[in-house]
Parts: C-alpha cells; structure tokens; sequence
C-alpha cells in the first residue's frame, strides 16, 4: 500500500496569480483480500509569480467516492411496533467523503462559494425530489450524513492541513476498510478571505485486484457457473469436513 | 486479521467470521437446522449487507447440512424417501416464495414482513415444543418406562395415495408431507432460511416421525432446497459472496460434525426442549426490535427498489 507513486498535475483552473503543484502519495488503491484501509498522504505547494496576495489563506482538500442514489427510511410506531413508513430518494450522495481543512471551515469558505463549488458535506449531497408528504427533507439528508459519519465513511477534519509559510502544504486522509470500488474524486481549493482563488481536480483509482477482481467479475460475468461453483465449495468442504472428523474417530 | 469480501464490499475480521461459523454450524449438526434464522440476523449486525447475507447464508447452509446429512447416512437415519417427498413440495413452495418475495418488495414493505414472519412463526413454534417437550421431559421422569404413544390422526389417515415409509414407520398419505414442504418452501424463500426450524418440528408433530429420523431427513431436504436459493440468488441479484461463504462454512461443517456428536448423547426430549428455548430467543430479541424505539430512526437503503 506504500508505493510511493508520485504523481504530479498541474491543471490550473483558475488564473489569479496562486497555482496548486500537487503530489500524493498514490494515485490508486488496491483493494486485496487482505484490505484493510490505506492512508493517503496529499501534499503540494502553491505557485506564485508574484508576491504573497493579500487576506487568510485556507487550503482544502476533499476526496468524494462515486455518488449514487440513496434511499432514506424513516421509522415510525405503528399498531405498537416501529415500521418503515417515510422514503426519501436522496438524488446523489457520494459513497465516501472526506474533507481536511487548513482552519476552520466557516473561516476560509464563504457560504456562496461551497454552494458553489459544493465543498461541505452537506452541500456535496443532492436532494432534489423529496414527495410533497414530507416537509422535513432535510431531515433525510442528515440522516445519510449522520450514518455515514457514523460508519466512518463521512469526516470533516477541520485544522488537519498543515500550511507551511504560506507556501507547502500536507495532509493525510484515512480510507477506511469498507471501500466501494470506483473513481476517488479529489479536489484541492486555495481560499483567499474565504474566495476560492484557485481549484485543482485528480482522481484517485480505488479497485479491486487479484482474486477479489476475479471472484467480482465471475459473479457478475458468469452468474451461473459463480453459483455452481459456491455450491461444489459448499458441497466439498461438508464432505470433507465429514471424512475428516470419521478419520479421527475411526482411529 | 481482516479480510475484505468482494461482493459485500466490507473488510471483516476472519476469525469473527470462523467463530460465528462454528458455532452456528453446532447448533446445526445439533437440531437438523440450517442455523440461517440465527446466522443471518448476526451477519447484518456485523454489517453484512442484508441481500448478501441472506444469498450468502444459504451457501453456507449447503455446506453446513451436507456435512450433517453425511453422518446421518452412515447411522442410516435419514428417510429418503419421505424427504423426497418434502423436496418436491418444497422446491415448488420455494418457486412460489420468491414470486410472493417480489411482489411483497415491490411494495415497499418486505423488511418488516420478514421480521414479522420470523417473530410469529419462531414464537409460536418455539412455544409449543418448549411447552410439549417439558410435558415429556416431566412424563418421563415420572415413571421410568414411557410408552410414547403417537397421537392418532384421524382425518389424516382417511387421505388417499397412502404410502409406507419403512425409514420412519409410517404409513400415511403423500398429502401432507407434500403440503408440509410446500408451507415450508414459501416460508423459506421470503424468509431466506433453509426453513429446518419449522420442518423440524411440522415432521414431529404434523407427520408423527420418530426425532431420530427428522433432523436426517430435514437436513437432506435442506441441502436441495437452499442449493436452489443459492443459484438463484447467484444468477439474478449477484449477492452471493464467495469469500465470506467459505470463511463461514469452514467454521460451519466442523462446528456440524461436533454438533452431530452432542446431539446424539443427549435424549430427544432435551434436545427439543434446546431447541425451543433457542428459537424462543431469537424471536424475544427481534420482537424487542420491533417494539422498542431504535436509536437511529432512519435506515439507508439502495435506491430504485432494489
């Protein structure tokens, strides 16, 4: 998990006289049997023609796993017992999300600008089509937000980017051991007084590989032969597990 | 040691996952039940997705009762042919169960009607054979010769394609055994469990077989019918995850060839009182689920239906 493949991109977004020079400590994730979360080191410096601009410098570093529909149940009790009575399909809400901030994050992000660029967690969920029966959806989106921090999928670690002179900065973000598979879009923003001054995007490949890859593209490639195969597996190992223990017994 | 599974997409503790195995595969080898209606409750709570624990179980099961059935052969305690006739009635209630399953999914509500299934059916059943089998236990102690004479059923003997069924000593029609499977079959497949723990005692009490020819022959129905559940699951939901099948079944068929040996020291009267008292558990625990306020009141589900 430590291969230091160092990569470095330079997509400047923004032309206002701070660029980002990025490098992290991978630019994929393989997933192996043995998966048990990784760590990426996100580090980079900030380019400048000129001297340091004026206002409090923020840096953030985000890291979205893919998004997907969500489908939020709200319990309720009914005839004594609780039951799923309200659903709210939240449009898009990434797998995993992690945010890394150089100072608190009200402090450097202006409101418009994380509408804008949907930095925040909450900002990073879309909801759209809640029914016309339910008047808290938001309810619903914090929902997803709270299970998620609660599984460690979510973080928001404020004051986690270390800025040196202005200059460098790093961070490390931990992937937990319950990734999904997919393309890790990661951002990095330079606030100036709270403005975004600059963004740079790459993306973080996180896959399964050797014989998790193989078991995943036989059960969704070869579905039947997948089944059969789970089943002799079953079948085998109770015939052998049988043999085995008469042996002991028998000697 | 953690391990992540490839279909479940979660990184689990291997050991977890053997020890659950084992023990679940004791009770298994035990009582001639598959262990799903435990085994697949603690796999959620591990963090297991439902649809892969429940696909995944019954893998498990396979294995788990193929080991136990293999001990019952020898001993020659396995009626094959009345579990034929269980089979064809189950494999046609399992065809029916998955229809009702996707219906009952399309409308929304099929969590809390497979929570109700297992609360109902786990307490009525463990309730009645806690009740018989302490009337039994006591009977017995009572006077040391117990002259267990079956209950004569009456209308159940003036059905027609009456046929002998030398293993187990009856002589009584395809009927009911047939409608026994079929009951069983349904209940199986929206409740993803082998069904053993409703067989079982509907083999004792419904049909009149000895105890020692029921968990042979329920075992041997089992491994047919949750093979069935395997594939299907396998070619339409893709929710079989092979990793956590194997990590399971090795602590299952060990923990069944132990189980066997337990169950064979102990008397038919303790064993189901056993039994009744495990099932009984099960359905306390998932009826305080539902009657107690959870801590978090929303749940995430995939979209669209699924």
């Amino acid at each position: 998990m430590r291969i230091l493949a160092l990569i470095l991109c330079m997509i400047p977004l923004f032309a206002s006289g701070e660029e980002i020079v990025l490098g992290m400590s991978q630019d994929e994730v393989a997933i192996t049997a043995t998966f048990d979360g990784s760590n990426i080191l996100v580090f980079g410096a900030i380019k400048r023609e000129s001297a340091i601009p004026e206002g409090e410098l923020g840096v953030i570093v985000t890291i979205a796993g893919p998004s997907e529909p969500v489908a939020v149940h709200r319990k309720e009790r009914r005839f004594g017992i609780w039951v799923n009575t309200d659903t709210v399909e939240v449009d898009a809400a990434p797998s995993f999300y992690a945010i890394a901030t150089s100072a608190p994050l009200d402090r450097i992000l202006k409101d418009t600008e994380d509408l804008r660029h949907q930095i925040s967690i909450e900002r990073a969920i879309r909801s759209v089509g809640a029914p016309m029966t339910i008047t808290d959806a938001n309810a619903f989106s914090d929902a997803v937000i709270r299970i998620r921090k609660s599984q460690d999928l979510y973080k928001r670690s404020e004051n986690s980017v270390l800025v040196d002179q202005e200059t460098l900065f790093r961070t490390s973000v931990d992937m937990p051991a319950n990734l999904t598979e997919g393309d890790y879009y990661t951002r990095i923003f330079l606030t100036r007084d709270g403005q975004v001054t600059s963004e740079l995007e790459t993306t973080i490949d996180v896959k399964k590989v050797g014989l998790e890859r193989f078991l995943y593209n036989l059960s969704r490639q070869q579905p039947f032969i997948y089944g059969l195969l789970s089943l002799a597996i079953a079948i085998l190992a109770g015939w052998l597990a049988s043999s085995f223990f008469r042996m002991i017994r028998g000697t | 040691m953690q391990i992540y599974l490839p279909i479940a997409e979660v990184s689990v503790n291997i050991f977890l996952l053997l020890g659950l195995g084992g023990i679940v595969g004791v009770l298994s080898g035990m009582f001639g039940v598959g262990g799903g209606f435990l085994m697949t409750p603690l796999l959620f709570f591990i963090g297991i997705p439902p649809a892969v624990a429940v696909a995944t179980e019954a893998n498990q099961i396979v294995a788990s009762s193929f080991s136990g059935v293999l001990a019952h052969f020898r001993r020659k305690t396995v009626d094959f042919k009345m579990g034929t006739v269980l089979l064809i009635g189950g494999l046609t209630g399992a065809a029916v169960g998955v229809v009702i399953f996707n219906y009952l999914k399309a409308q929304g509500q099929v969590d809390l009607l497979v929570k109700l299934c297992y609360v109902v059916f786990l307490g009525v059943i463990g309730s009645l054979m806690f009740v018989e089998s302490l009337n039994a236990l006591r009977k017995s102690r009572k006077n040391a010769t117990v002259t267990t004479t079956r209950r004569q059923r009456g209308w159940m003997q003036a059905l027609p394609f009456k046929t002998r069924f030398r293993t187990s000593g009856l002589y009584i029609s395809v009927l009911p055994p047939l409608v026994v499977g079929l009951f069983v079959g349904i209940l199986s497949a929206i409740m993803g469990v082998g069904g053993g723990f409703i067989m079982v005692p509907a083999m004792i009490y419904l049909l009149g077989m000895p105890t020692k020819v029921v968990v042979g022959t329920s075992l041997f129905q089992i491994i047919f019918v949750t093979g069935f559940t395997t594939l299907l699951h396998a070619t339409t939901n893709y929710t079989v995850d092979m990793a956590l099948a194997v990590l399971l079944l090795v602590g299952g068929v060990i923990g069944a060839q132990i189980g066997t040996q337990i169950g064979t020291r102990l008397r038919a009267e303790q064993l189901r009182i056993l039994l009744a008292m495990m099932v009984l558990a099960v359905c306390f625990k998932l009826a305080l689920d539902l009657l107690i306020e959870p801590s978090e009141l929303y749940s995430l589900g995939a979209a669209g239906g699924h």
